[in-house]
């Protein structure tokens, strides 16, 4: 009975981390494969707004870069904050 | 002052600081040796995993490559920082959690087998030594061109300073110098990048200014967008659009599979995992990812705004140009055999991408026999091609067309016309690079040998004096391997990096995921996977580079995979053997579940 709640919480645990971590591998590629290589060529017909960089090029040497470093900033915070909630119980 | 007096100043000064820093965090124990003691804050962490990261290649040659490649330069790019991405999601957080010291150790004992660790140390130690003959190499190049040493006497200058403060400090001093690296090679690149940014178009953030106009308007008067112009002058002179994609070999799928490999090659780079060793507990494991891909970002926006500068700003200067109005930097590198001219009889320099070009590089080849190319020209030239030989069609026989890729970096601070001080600082920056790289490598060389190898499969009584001791002469055997290497460098290490990423890609990666998220996969499968990957990788390679193998199609890729982009293959495999046996095959002991399970709890 009593190792029975732990379990319980910790696949919960488990569970959101596994979906915190799909749903942000899922922008990574996105961001970087997807807009950088798979769409650059219909994205290219495009400019970034007042710039002169077409838009899949743009993601392939740039966006692709920002997008990365913010992805693993909301990772830490939302993870950390996951463990500690989980802690605290 | 010369560039010379300042190059000495610089390197002395840097030199003197990284020394002072390992003799100041000296260890005494294994903690301290192989993980820092484990109190590393995740800031300096991160600092410490991006000049770890930035090797020589990344400071001197990535920005030369993309300059060239254009579009398809995008797959360095974007590899080795979403690499980071891998790595901070799947693999740093939970290694953290297992708390061993290195990748061999967490995959012998995961899959509780000897042989499993064998293979993993073989396999980090080769991808280990590919990576550092190549930093020592870029210690002796930067010697040799910025001090007028010889490369050899460069390299073993380079050699003594790793060992002493390697030994030294282990992890400990190890984190701290690459801490000050970081400082000295970031700054060394972003100087003349931004001053190149303010020339070219009046923006003083280079991945701005990328995207700008032009300060100079053209000959309608109009002010044009840097890339547009980019675009037109490169196919006016003959070459492929800088901004287009998917030219020559860089299909679609070789463009996507190349990026790929390089970002799960980077999160199975040993030397990139083991820093999530080092810190204090998982939370800190997080934010020091994030901290290093922050760190790292900076110079990797800024390179692609360097690549396209530069680009722009060589055709404009040389091309039209009469011998007496060459620019400075063009006779500064000249001499190095980074870049050279060729005319073809009109006394005016083309740098075009078609058969007109007459700016070459030398390559490997020595200054005799350049010489001779250059005089048999002269003859061929004023004798009208009675005697004398074609000089130009010497060089394209050789493939030696257009300037060397490091001449983009190297002399980006005279195109910008910076004084003589940051051209020096740029010399410090290269070595920063080189060096900080070369130890974290060193490091796990040493801790694959004493640690996995010795402590945990030879020698398990050992003391920890014992281990230290090992620790430190393994050091001293890798960095003589390293610098014999760096001597003497095969003629292939260009290609062999392109193994350094496939072999991490089909074997870490793979292995260290389902490790972590699948409980059931046992010693067999999994053994089974890594030799799969890694032999299909390897011979697709091998047969590719060294005996020019045709490629595979696989019945749809257009000319054929090349070996860069093969390690996503050897991945696939990898996982798939593994997956497919795993059924078959008896799960992991109750002990080595348990273990997985504890991993899965918040901490």
């Amino acid at each position: 009975m009593n190792s029975n709640t732990p379990k319980k919480k910790h696949n919960k645990y488990w569970e959101k981390n596994l979906k915190i971590m799909t749903a942000l591998l899922f922008l990574w590629f996105f961001f970087s494969l997807g807009c950088g290589v798979l769409w650059v060529e219909y994205l290219n017909q495009f400019h970034l707004p007042g710039t002169g960089f077409k838009l899949g090029f743009w993601f392939a040497q740039q966006g692709s870069i920002i997008s990365f470093v913010l992805i693993v900033f909301i990772y830490a915070i939302l993870m950390n904050k996951v463990d500690q909630t989980n802690l605290k119980k | 002052m010369s560039i010379l007096t300042w190059t000495y100043l610089f390197v002395g000064l840097s030199f003197s600081l990284y020394l002072f820093i390992a003799w100041r965090v000296r260890v005494k124990d294994t903690q301290g040796f192989y993980v820092a003691g484990r109190d590393v804050p995740a800031y300096a962490n991160g600092m410490a995993t991006a000049a770890d990261w930035m090797s020589a290649a990344s400071f001197i040659s990535m920005a030369g490559l993309i300059s060239t490649m254009g579009y398809a330069g995008s797959v360095y790019l974007m590899g080795w920082t979403g690499g980071f991405v891998l790595l901070a999601l799947c693999l740093a957080p939970y290694l953290r959690k297992f708390g061993h010291f290195t990748v061999p150790e967490f995959i012998g004992d995961r899959y509780e087998s000897n042989p499993a660790r064998l293979i993993a140390i073989l396999c980090a130690v080769f991808i280990s030594f590919t990576y550092v003959a190549g930093q020592m190499r870029g210690v002796g190049v930067v010697f040799s061109r910025f001090l007028n040493v010889d490369i050899s006497t460069g390299v073993m200058i380079g050699m003594a300073i790793v060992f002493i403060y390697a030994t030294l400090g282990g992890m400990k001093g190890i984190t701290w110098t690459q801490v000050a690296q970081y400082w000295v090679l970031i700054s060394a690149f972003l100087i003349p990048t931004i001053a190149i940014s303010i020339q070219l178009t009046g923006n003083a953030i280079p991945f701005i200014g990328m995207g700008s106009t032009l300060l100079e308007s053209d000959v309608s008067g109009q002010f044009v967008f840097l890339l547009n112009a980019l675009d037109s002058t490169l196919r006016e002179f003959g070459w492929h659009s800088y901004t287009e994609a998917f030219q020559g070999k860089w299909s679609q799928f070789n463009v996507f599979a190349t990026a790929l490999t390089l970002m799960v090659g980077t999160a199975g780079l040993p030397h990139v995992i083991v820093r999530f060793y080092t810190v204090k507990n998982v939370q800190a494991a997080r934010w020091s990812a994030f901290w290093a891909l922050l760190f790292i970002s900076i110079l990797y926006l800024s390179a692609p705004s360097l690549a396209s500068f530069s680009r722009y700003y060589m055709i404009h200067t040389l091309n039209g140009v009469s011998s007496e109005n060459l620019p400075a930097w063009f006779h500064s590198w000249e001499k190095t055999g980074l870049i050279l001219w060729l005319d073809d009889g009109d006394g005016l320099v083309r740098y075009s991408g078609d058969s007109t070009n007459e700016i070459f590089r030398s390559g490997k080849l020595s200054t005799k026999e350049v010489e001779t190319i250059k005089a048999q020209h002269a003859l061929w030239l004023t004798e009208n091609s009675g005697s004398g030989m074609n000089g130009r069609q010497i060089m394209i026989d050789k493939r030696l067309n257009g300037p060397d890729r490091d001449i983009i970096m190297l002399a980006a601070p005279e195109m910008a016309g910076l004084s003589n001080w940051i051209i020096a600082f740029v010399a410090a920056g290269g070595l920063a690079a080189a060096l900080s790289t070369a130890s974290g490598l060193l490091l796990v060389i040493s801790s694959s040998i004493a640690n996995d190898l010795y402590f945990r499969t030879l020698n398990p009584k050992a003391s920890e004096k014992n281990q230290l001791l090992v620790g430190r002469i393994a050091i001293a055997f890798a960095v003589c391997v390293a610098g014999y290497f760096g001597l003497n460098p095969p003629g292939f290490v260009g290609q062999v990096v392109a193994f350094a990423f496939g072999l991490a890609s089909a074997s870490f990666f793979p292995a260290i995921l389902l490790g972590i998220f699948n409980k059931r996969v046992g010693t067999i499968p999994a053994i089974s996977g890594l030799l799969v990957g890694i032999g299909t990788t390897a011979y697709y390679i091998i047969n590719c580079v060294f005996f020019e193998g045709s490629r595979w199609t696989l019945g749809f890729v257009e000319n054929g995979i090349t070996p860069e982009a093969f390690g996503f293959i050897g991945m696939l495999l990898n996982f798939t053997v593994t997956l497919v046996l795993t059924p078959f095959f008896p799960a992991p002991s109750k002990n080595m579940q348990a273990t997985i399970e504890s991993v899965r709890q918040p901490e």
